[in-house]
């Protein structure tokens, strides 16, 4: 891969749109993904007539109980007589939508792109984890019967014991989030809780409680691409796309550390190669990183390059990635706050951060001067690292 | 739309490898089968060390193909994407070869390797399978047993609009399955008249078992270049230039379609064969690799394409016989090598690849994702470096 | 600073739509339709995998080494997924190992409460002669047992010396299920 890449034309964000984050929705996924199409194209001031290419994401064909689950979301998604390709990393789903917008652009194939994720997880029954039994290995895992969570309590007991956090330190990101999220329009789960509330919560597999985890949703969310001359002529809110990295780890989980996600730092390094970041938590003003899980926070500040390795944990608790603090941290109120529909969840943290670079973010913006931002996601087995890297 | 840049790289596929197809492969587990595809497409490419030499990797696939959610976790080991640039597309093998070629056209990436595998074999409710591709609310309720129907609806409106009749798509059928006999991946190929066909039993009305491709296991891999790397690696005499590639949707709902036609095909070729500066294709082309997964849409494919706007009389000519004017589906497509899910449109672009290989030219490869989906994919390949 | 800082008032996203609904209100949705997808599949095991289980059957595990960096895969696959050779040579290993990770599961797969909790985790297996590095080792996903709550909540679970408990060779099918649990050698105490 090429660095120091001399790039004439740059790739431009110019609008964003999020339908509301909800347990059920009545609307079908056909019309949510359309709900938030409009909403990002009124933002960027375009119409369905000027849009080239439609990248789209969703996660678990299973959830909508659909095969090609692409191709029937193809026309809600606006890409009706239009080339559409769907990307597909699990949960890194959400920021590979806005990878894969960018090289449709960066690559001169085209000038506008919509980049579109819809989720629709309550359709499945009995409950939406059972959808989750069919992501493992046929053969070495469902025999045993595993629910999602275990793999989550199973990573997450192991950062505790590398790290010294306890259930009290990690539970800090869940009340930040949620607190956060109480100034979000979209928000499903936003709520005034304390540390306790989090450990009084039901335990679903030690060491994950209730309110540890990110709640089932129903959504979609959208943005708007556009090559650096579409955007200069369109809008002055814009942001420019800096760097992307995305990285897939091996499939065996459980052949390696599970304290550290070496993938998202890698594809983190990849991004702020491209961006020319050098010191990340010195350059990055503004982050959102993926937070179905509370530790999944600290471990993804820490594969970012933002915190220490083993340190996210305390500089949380000191207030360091607040909203007011040295480098806010899911200011949105995040999947644990917004809610979490799979792939929609992603895009809307990158939206997230083109609102927060934009000061479009009205009670959320963060209090210092933002001008970089980076979302992130993860997904598969304990596998994927998507990054984002945008600036003004 | 278009605006090409002088300054962006050339793009060629300098390696391929296939393994397969045959009914069943169960022997093999379809990781086995990336891995084994993936082997033979680095040598082919002249890549010592595929680990260090390839800069992303992208596996095309369908999770309820594959019986897995998110079925992208299992890619990046057998192909040697494991801690690199890695990603699912969830279509068809042609629309992930125009993901890499968009990757190295930003100009960050030179090497990227494109995978698809296909093992029906391990699918014991395939039918059940098709129908959860159908609308939930309109078309699951109503649908037949036999999910072959939306194919058969779609070739009466066709046969209507074009003036064809069941022997002409019989002779769709015997052209390939006779020309598949010289392909030793033919799985299907045999020296059938378009009697045989006509006399095959039914399926559904007007379509025969011989008029459609069966489901085969394989493994495919492609490997993109720049035309630096070409030239870095000395492998200009293997390379094969993508000239313009494109692919499109329709729609998403039964309803919104143009029944009997394939605007997906029209969106794809135009793209395609725009980007290549091809005006008059029926006479700047050399082969045409077409989808003929049912037999009606290899002449459907070739009028939205532009080819002709009469298909069936020069079907009847022997206009896309081999040693024709323009021969169509010199491999024996899917008629002889089958349905390989979404390696389909990989495994017909290899076919494009060897024929230049062997006889330079220039191509089109066209790729649907078949029943009951609206999107397609063309890509224009040529020798000429 | 920022160049649109003073620009704008607005708070995004604006009136976002859709509408929510109560558990109760989706039920009583008409045309709401109920369907259960046919999917069955038979997955094949594969060359690797195929031996893995067929050794289960024999009371073994075995993992598969790469004949050029020499790590030891378990379980074990066709190729080496670092250097991309196919893996040849099929070692067995023993079944000892320590815990890398443990969790309590006090819900099934769909959600529901367990009658009684279960600990399942993470074995890495002594594999001799396997040069580990930090990150990667080893290792398999399965059941503990005779492990209690607390030694996981006390965090003593952690680096514990278990060994695969096999099922009486009669019982064993080549699954993973072969092993019923992996636990503590008895010089770590087994209450």
């Amino acid at each position: 891969m090429k660095v120091n890449l001399q790039v004439k034309d740059r790739v431009a964000v110019i609008g964003a749109g999020l339908t509301l984050f909800r347990r059920r929705m009545l609307e079908t996924p056909k019309e949510l993904s359309a709900l938030a199409v409009q909403q990002a194209l009124d933002e960027a001031g375009l119409t369905l007539k000027d849009i080239d290419c439609v990248v789209l994401g969703t996660a678990p064909d299973a959830f909508d109980g659909m095969h090609f689950n692409g191709e029937y979301l193809a026309d809600g998604a606006g890409a009706t007589n239009k080339p559409m390709v769907r990307v597909y990393v699990g949960g890194g789903t959400g920021v590979m939508v806005p990878i894969a917008a960018w090289w449709h652009v960066a690559s001169g194939h085209c000038d506008t792109v919509l980049a579109v994720s819809e989720e629709k997880m309550s359709p499945a029954r009995p409950h939406p984890q059972y959808v989750f039994a069919y992501i493992w290995d046929p053969i070495l895992e469902r025999p045993l019967q595993p629910n999602l969570i275990w793999i989550f309590a199973m990573e997450m007991r192991r950062y505790m014991a590398k790290c010294g956090a306890s259930k009290r330190d990690i539970a800090y990101v869940s009340v930040k989030n949620k607190k956060n999220a109480l100034d979000h329009p979209s928000a499903q789960a936003a709520a005034n809780i304390t540390a306790d509330d989090v450990l009084n919560s039901e335990t679903l597999v030690w060491p994950v409680n209730r309110l540890d985890i990110s709640p089932v949703s129903d959504g979609a969310a959208a943005l708007v691409f556009a090559s650096e001359k579409i955007a200069r002529r369109m809008t002055d809110t814009r942001v420019w796309v800096e760097g992307t990295g995305w990285i897939l780890d091996n499939t065996h989980w459980y052949n390696r550390e599970l304290a550290y996600p070496r993938y998202v730092e890698q594809a983190a390094r990849m991004a702020y190669r491209m961006a020319g970041v050098e010191k990340p938590s010195k350059e990055i003003d503004v982050v959102e990183p993926y937070d179905p899980f509370d530790y999944k926070e600290l471990h993804h500040l820490e594969g970012l390059l933002i915190a220490p390795k083993c340190q996210a944990w305390r500089l949380a608790n000191e207030g360091y990635f607040d909203r007011d603090g040295e480098v806010p941290s899911s200011p949105s109120g995040g999947l644990l706050g917004v809610g979490n529909p799979i792939a929609a969840a992603g895009t809307m943290k990158t939206a997230e951060i083109y609102w927060q670079l934009t000061y479009q973010a009205g009670a959320r913006q963060v209090k210092k001067p933002v001008e970089k931002g980076v979302a992130q996601a993860w997904g598969d087995l304990m596998q994927v690292g998507t990054v984002i890297v945008m600036g003004v | 739309m278009v605006h090409l840049m002088p300054s962006r790289p050339r793009v060629a596929i300098i390696g391929v490898g296939v393994y397969g197809p045959k009914h069943t492969i169960p022997e093999l587990s379809f990781r086995e089968l990336a891995f084994e595809a993936a082997l033979r497409a680095y040598r082919d490419a002249g890549i010592d060390d595929p680990r260090r030499d390839i800069d992303a990797f992208i596996g095309c696939q369908e999770d309820f193909w594959e019986g897995i959610a998110i079925a992208d976790e299992f890619i990046p080991e057998p192909i040697g994407g494991v801690l690199r640039p890695t990603f699912t597309v969830s279509g068809d093998g042609l629309q992930g070869v125009a993901q890499a070629y968009m990757l190295i056209r930003t100009g960050y990436f030179d090497v990227v390797s494109v995978e698809a595998h296909a093992k029906p074999s391990d699918i014991r409710t395939f039918d059940g399978i098709m129908e959860l591709a159908f609308d939930p609310n309109y078309l699951r309720p109503v649908v037949p047993p036999n999910y072959h129907f939306y194919a058969a609806l779609e070739a009466k409106a066709f046969m209507e609009l074009a003036g064809a009749t069941r022997e002409d798509l019989a002779l769709v059928v015997a052209k390939n399955k006779n020309i598949g006999l010289l392909n030793p991946r033919s799985i299907s190929a045999a020296p059938v008249s378009p009697c045989d066909v006509l006399e095959a039993p039914m399926v559904s009305d007007p379509l025969t078992a011989m008029d459609i491709a069966d489901p085969v296991d394989v493994g495919v891999v492609v490997v993109l270049a720049s035309d630096d790397t070409v030239s870095r690696l000395g492998v200009e005499d293997r390379a094969v230039w993508i000239e313009g590639i494109g692919y499109g949707t329709e729609t998403g709902s039964f309803e919104r379609h143009e029944i009997g036609r394939a605007p997906s095909v029209r969106l794809a070729s135009a793209r395609a064969l725009g980007e290549a500066g091809i005006s008059n294709a029926f006479n700047e082309l050399d082969f045409i690799e077409t989808d003929d997964r049912y037999s009606f849409f290899e002449p459907l494919t070739l009028f939205e394409a532009g080819i002709t706007q009469d298909p069936i009389k020069d079907l009847r000519e022997g206009t896309f016989d081999p040693g024709g004017p323009l021969p169509v589906n010199l491999s024996g497509g899917s008629l002889s090598w089958g349905w390989p899910l979404e390696a389909t449109g990989l495994l017909r672009l290899v076919h494009a690849i060897e024929f230049i290989r062997r006889n330079g030219g220039k191509g089109l490869a066209i790729s649907w994702r078949g029943i009951p989906t609206y999107t397609s994919s063309a890509i224009v390949v040529s020798g000429e470096g | 600073m920022g160049s649109f800082q003073t620009k704008s008032k607005v708070s995004k996203p604006q009136n976002p739509g859709g509408h929510g609904l109560k558990e109760n209100e989706l039920w009583q949705l008409s045309g709401l339709i109920e369907y259960r997808p046919r999917a069955k599949y038979d997955f094949s095991a594969g060359q690797a995998l195929g031996i893995f289980l067929e050794k289960l059957k024999e009371g073994k595990i075995v993992g598969s080494r790469c004949p050029r960096c020499g790590r030891i895969y378990v379980p074990p696959r066709s190729y080496c997924e670092y250097c991309l050779v196919p893996t040849i040579e099929i070692v067995e290993v023993p079944d000892t190992g320590t815990v890398h990770t443990a969790v309590i599961s006090y819900i099934r797969t769909t959600r529901e409460r367990m009658e009684k909790p279960e600990i399942v985790g993470i074995i890495r297996l002594d594999v001799p002669g396997y040069s580990t590095n930090e990150y990667e080792f080893a290792g398999l996903f399965h059941r503990l047992c005779g492990v209690t709550p607390e030694d996981v909540i006390s965090g003593n679970v952690i680096g514990m010396k278990v060994r695969a408990k096999w099922k009486p060779p009669e019982k064993r099918k080549g699954s993973i299920l072969d092993i019923e649990c992996f636990e503590p050698l008895p010089a770590y105490g087994n209450p």
